[in-house]
Protein backbone atom coordinates (compact mmCIF):
# COMPACT_ATOMS: atom_id res chain seq x y z
CA UNK A 1 0.00 0.00 0.00
CA UNK A 2 1.99 3.04 -1.28
CA UNK A 3 -0.44 5.19 -0.17
CA UNK A 4 -2.95 5.41 3.00
CA UNK A 5 -5.95 5.37 0.91
CA UNK A 6 -5.97 3.23 -1.76
CA UNK A 7 -7.94 0.89 -0.28
CA UNK A 8 -10.15 1.03 -4.02
CA UNK A 9 -8.22 0.48 -6.77
CA UNK A 10 -9.83 3.20 -8.89
CA UNK A 11 -7.30 3.74 -11.16
CA UNK A 12 -8.51 0.60 -12.61
CA UNK A 13 -11.78 1.39 -13.66
CA UNK A 14 -13.00 0.98 -16.73
CA UNK A 15 -15.61 3.35 -15.89
CA UNK A 16 -14.05 6.03 -14.97
CA UNK A 17 -11.61 6.07 -18.10
CA UNK A 18 -13.53 8.43 -20.54
CA UNK A 19 -13.61 11.12 -17.95
CA UNK A 20 -10.78 12.50 -18.91
CA UNK A 21 -11.59 12.64 -22.66
CA UNK A 22 -15.47 14.26 -21.29
CA UNK A 23 -13.95 17.00 -19.59
CA UNK A 24 -10.99 17.93 -21.89
CA UNK A 25 -13.61 18.46 -24.47
CA UNK A 26 -15.80 20.67 -21.98
CA UNK A 27 -13.21 22.68 -20.98
CA UNK A 28 -12.35 23.02 -24.56
CA UNK A 29 -15.43 24.41 -25.75
CA UNK A 30 -16.00 27.08 -22.40
CA UNK A 31 -12.44 28.26 -23.41
CA UNK A 32 -13.46 28.98 -26.63
CA UNK A 33 -16.63 30.41 -25.21
CA UNK A 34 -14.83 32.37 -22.76
CA UNK A 35 -12.19 33.90 -24.95
CA UNK A 36 -15.41 34.81 -27.39
CA UNK A 37 -17.18 36.89 -24.32
CA UNK A 38 -14.00 38.24 -23.29
CA UNK A 39 -13.01 39.41 -27.19
CA UNK A 40 -15.91 40.91 -27.70
CA UNK A 41 -16.40 42.59 -24.07
CA UNK A 42 -12.83 43.81 -24.80
CA UNK A 43 -14.17 45.26 -28.44
CA UNK A 44 -17.11 46.87 -26.32
CA UNK A 45 -14.89 48.52 -24.19
CA UNK A 46 -13.37 50.39 -26.89
CA UNK A 47 -16.10 51.09 -29.06
CA UNK A 48 -17.49 52.74 -25.90
CA UNK A 49 -14.21 54.04 -24.80
CA UNK A 50 -13.93 55.80 -28.09
CA UNK A 51 -16.76 57.28 -28.34
CA UNK A 52 -17.32 58.93 -25.78
CA UNK A 53 -17.29 62.31 -25.74
CA UNK A 54 -17.79 62.69 -29.72
CA UNK A 55 -20.45 64.10 -31.90
CA UNK A 56 -20.50 63.41 -35.67
CA UNK A 57 -22.36 65.51 -37.79
CA UNK A 58 -23.45 64.94 -41.75
CA UNK A 59 -23.59 67.59 -43.91
CA UNK A 60 -25.78 66.33 -47.03
CA UNK A 61 -24.35 67.44 -50.23
CA UNK A 62 -25.82 70.73 -51.40
CA UNK A 63 -27.72 70.06 -54.61
CA UNK A 64 -25.95 73.86 -55.72
CA UNK A 65 -22.86 71.99 -55.50
CA UNK A 66 -19.53 71.19 -54.07
CA UNK A 67 -19.07 75.32 -53.21
CA UNK A 68 -22.45 75.29 -51.75
CA UNK A 69 -21.65 71.86 -49.63
CA UNK A 70 -18.11 73.52 -48.58
CA UNK A 71 -19.82 76.70 -47.50
CA UNK A 72 -23.13 74.61 -45.44
CA UNK A 73 -19.83 72.79 -43.88
CA UNK A 74 -18.33 76.22 -42.79
CA UNK A 75 -21.46 77.54 -41.61
CA UNK A 76 -21.84 74.52 -39.24
CA UNK A 77 -18.13 74.67 -38.34
CA UNK A 78 -18.59 77.94 -36.95
CA UNK A 79 -21.40 77.43 -35.00
CA UNK A 80 -20.40 74.20 -33.54
CA UNK A 81 -16.96 76.15 -32.46
CA UNK A 82 -19.10 79.10 -31.07
CA UNK A 83 -20.59 76.39 -28.72
CA UNK A 84 -18.64 76.48 -25.19
CA UNK A 85 -18.74 72.64 -24.49
CA UNK A 86 -17.25 72.07 -27.80
CA UNK A 87 -13.32 71.25 -27.26
CA UNK A 88 -12.79 70.91 -31.37
CA UNK A 89 -14.55 70.24 -34.37
CA UNK A 90 -12.68 69.19 -37.17
CA UNK A 91 -14.39 68.65 -40.65
CA UNK A 92 -13.37 65.32 -42.41
CA UNK A 93 -12.32 66.24 -45.94
CA UNK A 94 -13.84 64.36 -49.01
CA UNK A 95 -11.48 61.92 -49.22
CA UNK A 96 -11.70 60.86 -46.13
CA UNK A 97 -15.22 61.00 -46.28
CA UNK A 98 -15.36 58.29 -49.30
CA UNK A 99 -12.46 56.09 -47.40
CA UNK A 100 -15.10 55.51 -44.85
CA UNK A 101 -17.54 53.91 -47.85
CA UNK A 102 -14.89 52.06 -49.18
CA UNK A 103 -15.47 48.72 -47.42
CA UNK A 104 -19.24 49.14 -48.35
CA UNK A 105 -19.19 50.52 -51.91
CA UNK A 106 -15.67 49.07 -52.51
CA UNK A 107 -13.93 50.99 -55.41
CA UNK A 108 -17.28 52.60 -56.43
CA UNK A 109 -16.55 55.19 -53.15
CA UNK A 110 -14.16 57.26 -54.69
CA UNK A 111 -16.48 57.73 -58.12
CA UNK A 112 -17.11 62.16 -58.14
CA UNK A 113 -20.81 61.12 -59.24
CA UNK A 114 -21.59 59.29 -55.89
CA UNK A 115 -22.66 61.79 -53.47
CA UNK A 116 -21.07 61.71 -50.35
CA UNK A 117 -22.26 63.27 -47.34
CA UNK A 118 -19.33 65.27 -45.53
CA UNK A 119 -18.59 64.64 -42.01
CA UNK A 120 -17.89 66.69 -38.93
CA UNK A 121 -15.81 64.67 -36.38
CA UNK A 122 -16.98 66.96 -32.43
CA UNK A 123 -14.89 66.39 -29.63
CA UNK A 124 -16.68 67.75 -26.40
CA UNK A 125 -14.69 69.24 -23.44
CA UNK A 126 -14.13 66.94 -20.42
CA UNK A 127 -17.66 66.53 -18.33
CA UNK A 128 -19.48 68.50 -21.05
CA UNK A 129 -23.39 67.93 -21.45
CA UNK A 130 -24.80 68.62 -24.25
CA UNK A 131 -28.38 69.07 -25.30
CA UNK A 132 -28.01 67.05 -28.54
CA UNK A 133 -31.62 67.96 -29.53
CA UNK A 134 -31.10 71.75 -29.16
CA UNK A 135 -28.24 71.48 -30.62
CA UNK A 136 -29.21 69.47 -33.69
CA UNK A 137 -32.27 72.12 -34.32
CA UNK A 138 -29.55 75.10 -34.20
CA UNK A 139 -27.72 73.18 -36.74
CA UNK A 140 -30.53 72.06 -38.93
CA UNK A 141 -31.60 76.04 -38.90
CA UNK A 142 -28.10 76.61 -40.14
CA UNK A 143 -27.73 74.16 -42.81
CA UNK A 144 -30.98 72.29 -43.60
CA UNK A 145 -30.36 68.59 -43.62
CA UNK A 146 -27.46 68.22 -41.17
CA UNK A 147 -27.45 65.65 -38.49
CA UNK A 148 -26.25 65.63 -35.33
CA UNK A 149 -25.32 61.69 -34.34
CA UNK A 150 -24.53 61.00 -30.77
CA UNK A 151 -23.60 57.49 -31.85
CA UNK A 152 -26.08 56.54 -29.06
CA UNK A 153 -28.27 54.23 -31.41
CA UNK A 154 -25.52 52.62 -33.24
CA UNK A 155 -23.67 51.70 -29.86
CA UNK A 156 -27.30 50.79 -28.07
CA UNK A 157 -27.66 48.06 -31.01
CA UNK A 158 -23.91 46.88 -31.10
CA UNK A 159 -24.26 46.88 -27.27
CA UNK A 160 -27.21 44.71 -26.99
CA UNK A 161 -25.59 42.45 -29.58
CA UNK A 162 -22.35 41.98 -27.11
CA UNK A 163 -24.58 41.60 -24.53
CA UNK A 164 -26.08 38.45 -25.86
CA UNK A 165 -23.22 36.71 -26.98
CA UNK A 166 -21.45 37.46 -23.52
CA UNK A 167 -24.72 35.73 -21.95
CA UNK A 168 -24.58 32.55 -24.89
CA UNK A 169 -20.73 32.27 -23.39
CA UNK A 170 -22.00 32.10 -20.05
CA UNK A 171 -24.83 29.37 -20.64
CA UNK A 172 -22.06 27.18 -22.82
CA UNK A 173 -19.87 27.79 -19.53
CA UNK A 174 -22.80 26.48 -17.34
CA UNK A 175 -23.35 23.55 -19.80
CA UNK A 176 -19.96 22.52 -19.89
CA UNK A 177 -19.49 22.54 -16.08
CA UNK A 178 -22.72 20.93 -15.64
CA UNK A 179 -22.00 18.01 -18.40
CA UNK A 180 -18.99 17.44 -16.80
CA UNK A 181 -19.99 17.04 -13.54
CA UNK A 182 -22.76 14.43 -14.84
CA UNK A 183 -19.71 12.71 -16.65
CA UNK A 184 -17.78 12.38 -12.89
CA UNK A 185 -21.31 11.78 -11.20
CA UNK A 186 -22.17 8.49 -13.42
CA UNK A 187 -18.48 7.73 -12.92
CA UNK A 188 -18.49 7.74 -9.20
CA UNK A 189 -22.01 5.96 -9.34
CA UNK A 190 -20.05 3.34 -11.38
CA UNK A 191 -17.40 2.99 -9.46
CA UNK A 192 -19.81 2.91 -6.14
CA UNK A 193 -21.05 -0.31 -7.88
CA UNK A 194 -17.76 -1.52 -8.47
CA UNK A 195 -16.37 -1.67 -5.42
CA UNK A 196 -19.37 -2.16 -3.44
CA UNK A 197 -18.08 -5.77 -1.31
CA UNK A 198 -14.81 -2.97 -0.56
CA UNK A 199 -16.99 -0.33 0.33
CA UNK A 200 -18.79 -2.57 2.36
CA UNK A 201 -16.05 -3.55 4.81
CA UNK A 202 -14.46 -0.66 4.93
CA UNK A 203 -17.90 0.69 6.18
CA UNK A 204 -17.79 -2.10 8.57
CA UNK A 205 -14.43 -1.60 10.12
CA UNK A 206 -15.45 2.14 11.25
CA UNK A 207 -14.26 3.51 8.01
CA UNK A 208 -16.08 7.15 8.25
CA UNK A 209 -18.02 8.11 4.63
CA UNK A 210 -15.67 11.06 4.23
CA UNK A 211 -12.69 8.51 3.92
CA UNK A 212 -14.23 6.29 0.99
CA UNK A 213 -15.26 9.74 -0.27
CA UNK A 214 -11.73 11.31 -0.51
CA UNK A 215 -10.84 8.65 -2.74
CA UNK A 216 -13.60 9.17 -5.46
CA UNK A 217 -12.67 13.12 -5.29
CA UNK A 218 -9.20 12.36 -5.13
CA UNK A 219 -9.58 10.54 -8.33
CA UNK A 220 -12.19 12.40 -9.86
CA UNK A 221 -9.90 15.75 -9.19
CA UNK A 222 -6.78 14.02 -11.13
CA UNK A 223 -8.66 12.85 -14.06
CA UNK A 224 -10.38 16.05 -14.51
CA UNK A 225 -7.38 18.28 -13.91
CA UNK A 226 -5.63 16.12 -16.71
CA UNK A 227 -8.40 16.28 -19.26
CA UNK A 228 -8.76 19.94 -18.59
CA UNK A 229 -4.75 20.48 -18.83
CA UNK A 230 -5.48 18.45 -22.39
CA UNK A 231 -8.74 20.87 -23.19
CA UNK A 232 -7.13 24.24 -22.33
CA UNK A 233 -4.20 23.32 -24.29
CA UNK A 234 -6.16 22.45 -27.18
CA UNK A 235 -8.53 26.09 -26.99
CA UNK A 236 -5.20 27.89 -26.93
CA UNK A 237 -3.68 26.79 -29.74
CA UNK A 238 -6.98 27.16 -31.17
CA UNK A 239 -7.19 30.63 -29.88
CA UNK A 240 -3.64 31.23 -31.61
CA UNK A 241 -4.40 29.41 -35.02
CA UNK A 242 -7.61 31.73 -35.28
CA UNK A 243 -5.97 35.10 -34.13
CA UNK A 244 -3.19 34.09 -36.82
CA UNK A 245 -5.63 33.13 -39.73
CA UNK A 246 -7.89 36.37 -39.12
CA UNK A 247 -5.77 39.27 -37.75
CA UNK A 248 -5.67 41.01 -40.97
CA UNK A 249 -9.93 40.82 -41.16
CA UNK A 250 -11.62 43.53 -39.70
CA UNK A 251 -14.58 42.48 -37.83
CA UNK A 252 -15.84 45.61 -35.90
CA UNK A 253 -12.18 45.88 -34.64
CA UNK A 254 -12.20 42.72 -33.06
CA UNK A 255 -9.08 42.31 -34.31
CA UNK A 256 -7.45 44.99 -32.85
CA UNK A 257 -8.14 43.23 -29.27
CA UNK A 258 -5.13 41.90 -27.34
CA UNK A 259 -5.28 39.62 -24.56
CA UNK A 260 -3.91 40.71 -21.51
CA UNK A 261 -2.12 38.84 -18.20
CA UNK A 262 -6.24 38.63 -17.02
CA UNK A 263 -7.45 37.40 -20.12
CA UNK A 264 -4.80 34.45 -20.12
CA UNK A 265 -5.46 34.12 -16.30
CA UNK A 266 -9.16 33.50 -16.86
CA UNK A 267 -9.05 31.25 -19.36
CA UNK A 268 -5.89 29.39 -17.39
CA UNK A 269 -8.53 29.12 -14.43
CA UNK A 270 -10.90 26.86 -16.67
CA UNK A 271 -8.38 23.70 -15.50
CA UNK A 272 -8.26 23.71 -12.15
CA UNK A 273 -12.18 25.01 -12.03
CA UNK A 274 -12.56 22.19 -13.96
CA UNK A 275 -10.94 19.77 -11.46
CA UNK A 276 -12.54 21.43 -8.51
CA UNK A 277 -16.02 20.61 -10.47
CA UNK A 278 -15.29 17.37 -10.86
CA UNK A 279 -13.91 16.54 -6.95
CA UNK A 280 -17.20 18.50 -5.62
CA UNK A 281 -19.66 16.39 -8.19
CA UNK A 282 -18.05 13.06 -7.01
CA UNK A 283 -17.69 14.04 -3.43
CA UNK A 284 -21.42 14.65 -3.11
CA UNK A 285 -22.39 11.58 -5.41
CA UNK A 286 -20.42 9.12 -2.91
CA UNK A 287 -21.72 10.71 0.08
CA UNK A 288 -25.44 11.22 -0.78
CA UNK A 289 -25.06 7.49 -2.29
CA UNK A 290 -23.42 6.52 1.68
CA UNK A 291 -25.99 8.03 3.14
CA UNK A 292 -28.78 5.69 2.51
CA UNK A 293 -26.59 2.89 4.53
CA UNK A 294 -26.64 2.35 8.16
CA UNK B 1 0.42 -1.44 23.77
CA UNK B 2 0.10 -4.20 25.40
CA UNK B 3 2.14 -7.76 25.09
CA UNK B 4 0.04 -11.10 24.83
CA UNK B 5 2.16 -14.81 24.90
CA UNK B 6 -0.40 -17.55 24.26
CA UNK B 7 0.00 -20.68 27.08
CA UNK B 8 0.65 -22.48 23.93
CA UNK B 9 3.43 -20.66 22.44
CA UNK B 10 5.17 -18.93 25.28
CA UNK B 11 8.18 -17.97 22.36
CA UNK B 12 5.39 -16.28 19.91
CA UNK B 13 4.52 -12.84 21.15
CA UNK B 14 2.12 -10.35 19.30
CA UNK B 15 1.84 -6.57 19.55
CA UNK B 16 -1.99 -5.98 19.54
CA UNK B 17 -2.12 -2.47 19.05
CA UNK B 18 -4.56 0.20 20.91
CA UNK B 19 -6.99 1.14 18.43
CA UNK B 20 -7.05 4.94 17.55
CA UNK B 21 -10.78 6.27 18.35
CA UNK B 22 -10.11 9.81 16.68
CA UNK B 23 -8.38 10.64 13.25
CA UNK B 24 -4.83 11.01 14.62
CA UNK B 25 -2.15 8.00 14.87
CA UNK B 26 -2.35 5.56 17.29
CA UNK B 27 -1.09 6.74 20.23
CA UNK B 28 2.04 6.21 22.54
CA UNK B 29 1.95 2.71 24.72
CA UNK B 30 -0.92 2.82 27.84
CA UNK B 31 -3.72 0.98 29.27
CA UNK B 32 -6.94 -0.40 27.17
CA UNK B 33 -9.16 1.99 26.74
CA UNK B 34 -12.71 1.56 29.53
CA UNK B 35 -14.66 -0.67 27.48
CA UNK B 36 -17.70 1.64 28.28
CA UNK B 37 -19.20 3.75 31.02
CA UNK B 38 -18.80 2.86 34.17
CA UNK B 39 -21.13 -0.24 35.11
CA UNK B 40 -22.81 -0.16 31.88
CA UNK B 41 -23.67 -3.31 29.80
CA UNK B 42 -21.11 -3.37 26.88
CA UNK B 43 -24.11 -4.57 24.54
CA UNK B 44 -27.65 -4.78 25.92
CA UNK B 45 -30.62 -6.27 23.88
CA UNK B 46 -34.39 -5.71 25.38
CA UNK B 47 -37.01 -7.69 22.96
CA UNK B 48 -35.18 -7.35 20.33
CA UNK B 49 -36.54 -9.08 17.00
CA UNK B 50 -35.23 -8.98 13.49
CA UNK B 51 -35.59 -9.95 9.51
CA UNK B 52 -34.86 -9.27 6.52
CA UNK B 53 -37.09 -6.92 4.60
CA UNK B 54 -40.65 -8.22 4.48
CA UNK B 55 -39.07 -11.82 5.67
CA UNK B 56 -40.05 -14.13 8.11
CA UNK B 57 -38.40 -12.81 11.93
CA UNK B 58 -35.17 -14.54 12.02
CA UNK B 59 -35.35 -13.43 15.60
CA UNK B 60 -37.94 -12.71 17.86
CA UNK B 61 -37.74 -11.67 21.15
CA UNK B 62 -33.86 -11.86 21.88
CA UNK B 63 -32.90 -9.93 25.07
CA UNK B 64 -29.28 -10.61 26.87
CA UNK B 65 -26.74 -8.65 28.17
CA UNK B 66 -22.97 -8.76 27.93
CA UNK B 67 -21.58 -7.30 30.85
CA UNK B 68 -17.78 -5.72 30.19
CA UNK B 69 -14.62 -8.04 30.42
CA UNK B 70 -17.11 -11.13 29.69
CA UNK B 71 -16.44 -13.79 27.36
CA UNK B 72 -19.42 -15.79 25.79
CA UNK B 73 -19.90 -18.32 23.06
CA UNK B 74 -22.74 -18.09 20.81
CA UNK B 75 -24.62 -21.46 19.62
CA UNK B 76 -26.71 -23.06 18.56
CA UNK B 77 -28.39 -25.08 15.20
CA UNK B 78 -27.47 -23.69 12.15
CA UNK B 79 -29.90 -21.06 10.45
CA UNK B 80 -31.14 -20.16 14.80
CA UNK B 81 -30.09 -16.46 13.86
CA UNK B 82 -26.55 -16.59 15.09
CA UNK B 83 -25.13 -14.43 11.58
CA UNK B 84 -27.98 -12.25 11.96
CA UNK B 85 -27.75 -11.76 15.81
CA UNK B 86 -23.76 -10.55 14.98
CA UNK B 87 -25.03 -8.43 12.38
CA UNK B 88 -27.26 -6.08 14.78
CA UNK B 89 -24.24 -6.15 16.91
CA UNK B 90 -21.61 -4.74 14.52
CA UNK B 91 -24.08 -2.51 13.02
CA UNK B 92 -24.89 -3.07 10.38
CA UNK B 93 -28.61 -3.82 10.33
CA UNK B 94 -31.00 -2.16 12.96
CA UNK B 95 -33.66 -4.69 14.49
CA UNK B 96 -37.45 -4.66 13.25
CA UNK B 97 -38.08 -3.93 17.16
CA UNK B 98 -36.92 -3.79 20.51
CA UNK B 99 -33.70 -1.93 21.82
CA UNK B 100 -30.07 -2.42 21.26
CA UNK B 101 -27.69 -0.39 23.20
CA UNK B 102 -23.95 -1.03 22.73
CA UNK B 103 -21.19 0.64 24.58
CA UNK B 104 -24.54 2.16 26.55
CA UNK B 105 -25.63 3.80 23.60
CA UNK B 106 -28.99 3.19 22.06
CA UNK B 107 -28.21 2.13 18.74
CA UNK B 108 -31.53 3.22 16.84
CA UNK B 109 -31.08 6.92 18.13
CA UNK B 110 -27.59 7.76 17.81
CA UNK B 111 -26.58 9.71 14.91
CA UNK B 112 -25.18 8.16 11.74
CA UNK B 113 -22.12 10.17 12.28
CA UNK B 114 -21.36 8.70 15.19
CA UNK B 115 -21.74 5.04 14.48
CA UNK B 116 -18.36 4.84 12.62
CA UNK B 117 -16.24 5.66 16.01
CA UNK B 118 -18.49 2.57 17.54
CA UNK B 119 -17.73 0.67 14.73
CA UNK B 120 -13.88 0.99 15.22
CA UNK B 121 -14.32 -0.09 18.73
CA UNK B 122 -16.15 -3.86 17.44
CA UNK B 123 -13.47 -5.91 16.31
CA UNK B 124 -15.18 -8.70 13.76
CA UNK B 125 -14.49 -11.79 12.37
CA UNK B 126 -16.84 -12.30 9.57
CA UNK B 127 -17.66 -16.11 8.39
CA UNK B 128 -16.72 -14.97 4.79
CA UNK B 129 -13.73 -13.47 6.16
CA UNK B 130 -14.28 -10.17 3.70
CA UNK B 131 -11.10 -9.90 2.86
CA UNK B 132 -10.22 -6.59 0.25
CA UNK B 133 -8.89 -8.96 -3.27
CA UNK B 134 -6.42 -6.13 -4.23
CA UNK B 135 -4.89 -5.68 -0.85
CA UNK B 136 -2.04 -7.67 0.29
CA UNK B 137 -2.78 -9.41 4.09
CA UNK B 138 -0.75 -7.05 5.67
CA UNK B 139 -2.77 -4.02 3.81
CA UNK B 140 -5.99 -5.65 4.58
CA UNK B 141 -4.72 -5.62 8.35
CA UNK B 142 -3.87 -2.21 8.47
CA UNK B 143 -6.49 -1.09 7.36
CA UNK B 144 -8.60 -1.42 10.34
CA UNK B 145 -6.24 0.75 11.84
CA UNK B 146 -5.66 3.24 8.67
CA UNK B 147 -9.84 4.13 8.99
CA UNK B 148 -9.11 5.77 12.09
CA UNK B 149 -6.78 7.91 11.54
CA UNK B 150 -2.99 5.75 11.46
CA UNK B 151 -0.47 6.56 8.76
CA UNK B 152 0.47 3.14 6.93
CA UNK B 153 4.52 3.40 7.64
CA UNK B 154 3.40 3.57 11.13
CA UNK B 155 1.55 0.51 11.70
CA UNK B 156 3.74 -1.84 9.12
CA UNK B 157 5.71 -3.31 11.84
CA UNK B 158 2.92 -4.35 14.36
CA UNK B 159 0.75 -6.06 11.46
CA UNK B 160 3.52 -7.87 10.32
CA UNK B 161 4.39 -8.71 14.38
CA UNK B 162 0.58 -9.87 14.23
CA UNK B 163 0.66 -11.90 10.54
CA UNK B 164 3.27 -13.51 12.06
CA UNK B 165 1.91 -14.67 15.13
CA UNK B 166 -0.93 -15.98 13.03
CA UNK B 167 1.34 -18.00 11.25
CA UNK B 168 1.52 -15.99 8.02
CA UNK B 169 5.18 -14.65 8.33
CA UNK B 170 5.60 -16.17 4.69
CA UNK B 171 2.34 -14.59 3.15
CA UNK B 172 2.63 -11.38 4.35
CA UNK B 173 2.25 -9.64 1.19
CA UNK B 174 0.48 -12.46 -0.26
CA UNK B 175 -3.48 -11.27 -1.41
CA UNK B 176 -6.14 -13.10 -0.38
CA UNK B 177 -7.21 -15.14 -3.60
CA UNK B 178 -3.93 -16.68 -3.21
CA UNK B 179 -4.42 -17.64 0.46
CA UNK B 180 -6.29 -21.02 1.75
CA UNK B 181 -9.64 -20.97 3.35
CA UNK B 182 -7.62 -20.69 6.94
CA UNK B 183 -4.98 -18.33 5.91
CA UNK B 184 -7.32 -15.65 4.90
CA UNK B 185 -9.62 -16.81 8.31
CA UNK B 186 -6.29 -15.75 9.81
CA UNK B 187 -5.92 -12.52 8.64
CA UNK B 188 -9.62 -11.84 8.93
CA UNK B 189 -9.00 -12.64 12.82
CA UNK B 190 -5.80 -10.45 12.56
CA UNK B 191 -7.09 -7.47 11.06
CA UNK B 192 -10.27 -7.99 13.80
CA UNK B 193 -7.92 -8.09 16.97
CA UNK B 194 -4.93 -5.83 15.34
CA UNK B 195 -7.01 -2.30 16.74
CA UNK B 196 -7.52 -4.05 20.68
CA UNK B 197 -11.56 -3.73 19.79
CA UNK B 198 -13.71 -3.37 23.26
CA UNK B 199 -16.13 -6.13 21.78
CA UNK B 200 -14.64 -8.47 19.51
CA UNK B 201 -17.08 -10.72 17.76
CA UNK B 202 -16.15 -13.47 15.89
CA UNK B 203 -18.63 -15.89 13.39
CA UNK B 204 -17.14 -19.72 12.94
CA UNK B 205 -14.17 -18.13 13.63
CA UNK B 206 -12.11 -21.77 13.47
CA UNK B 207 -14.48 -23.27 10.68
CA UNK B 208 -11.56 -23.16 8.46
CA UNK B 209 -8.79 -24.10 10.60
CA UNK B 210 -7.44 -27.18 12.32
CA UNK B 211 -7.58 -28.10 15.88
CA UNK B 212 -4.50 -26.68 16.71
CA UNK B 213 -5.04 -23.48 15.39
CA UNK B 214 -8.28 -23.22 16.49
CA UNK B 215 -6.87 -23.44 19.65
CA UNK B 216 -4.29 -20.88 19.28
CA UNK B 217 -6.93 -18.68 17.84
CA UNK B 218 -9.28 -18.72 21.26
CA UNK B 219 -6.14 -18.60 23.32
CA UNK B 220 -5.71 -15.25 21.79
CA UNK B 221 -8.96 -14.41 22.08
CA UNK B 222 -8.94 -15.32 25.94
CA UNK B 223 -5.89 -13.30 26.04
CA UNK B 224 -7.50 -9.98 24.73
CA UNK B 225 -10.65 -10.62 26.69
CA UNK B 226 -8.24 -10.41 30.05
CA UNK B 227 -6.73 -7.45 28.89
CA UNK B 228 -10.69 -5.83 29.12
CA UNK B 229 -12.17 -6.85 26.03
CA UNK B 230 -15.77 -8.57 25.88
CA UNK B 231 -15.93 -11.26 23.19
CA UNK B 232 -18.40 -13.06 21.30
CA UNK B 233 -17.56 -15.43 19.38
CA UNK B 234 -20.38 -17.73 17.56
CA UNK B 235 -19.52 -21.45 16.89
CA UNK B 236 -20.59 -24.90 15.88
CA UNK B 237 -17.19 -26.64 16.97
CA UNK B 238 -18.35 -28.37 20.87
CA UNK B 239 -15.14 -29.54 21.55
CA UNK B 240 -13.93 -26.03 20.95
CA UNK B 241 -16.78 -24.95 23.45
CA UNK B 242 -15.99 -27.45 26.04
CA UNK B 243 -12.42 -26.72 26.14
CA UNK B 244 -13.07 -23.18 27.33
CA UNK B 245 -14.93 -22.47 30.69
CA UNK B 246 -17.11 -19.48 29.42
CA UNK B 247 -21.08 -19.31 29.38
CA UNK B 248 -22.99 -20.03 26.41
CA UNK B 249 -25.37 -17.62 24.96
CA UNK B 250 -27.52 -19.79 23.16
CA UNK B 251 -30.01 -19.42 20.22
CA UNK B 252 -32.49 -21.29 19.51
CA UNK B 253 -36.04 -20.75 17.39
CA UNK B 254 -35.18 -16.99 17.20
CA UNK B 255 -34.59 -16.65 21.22
CA UNK B 256 -31.35 -16.66 23.43
CA UNK B 257 -31.22 -18.42 26.41
CA UNK B 258 -27.95 -18.17 28.60
CA UNK B 259 -26.24 -21.31 29.24
CA UNK B 260 -23.06 -22.56 32.12
CA UNK B 261 -20.03 -23.48 30.62
CA UNK B 262 -20.11 -26.70 29.09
Amino acid sequence: MAKETADLPLRHDAASRFVPFVIAAMVYLAALALAGAMLVASAVGGWTQGLRGTLTVHILPNPAGAAATAKDLAKALTLLRANPQVAAARALDEKASRALLKPWLGAGATAPEIPVPRLIDIRLRRGAKVDVTALAARLREAVPGAELDDHRRWLGRLLGLAGSLETIALLVLMLAAAAAALAVVFAARAGLAVHKRAIEILHLIGARDTYIAVQFQRRAFMQALMGGVIGLGAAVASLLAMGKLFGGVELFGLNQVRFGPLHWTALAALAPGAALIAMAAARFTVLRSLARRL
Amino acid sequence: MSVVATPECKSHMVTVMESPRTTEPPGPPGPPAPADQAGAAVVRFEHVGMRYGAGPEILRDVSFTLPPRSFHFLTGPSGAGKSSLLKLLYLDHLPSHGRIEVFGRDIASTPRGELPAIRRRIGVVFQDFRLIDHLSALENVALALIVAGARFEQVREHVAEMLRWVGLAEQIHAKPATLSGGEQQRVAIARAVIGKPNLLLADEPTGSVDDAVAMRILYLFEELNKMGTTVLVATHNDKLVSSFAHPRLDLQAGETSLLPPA
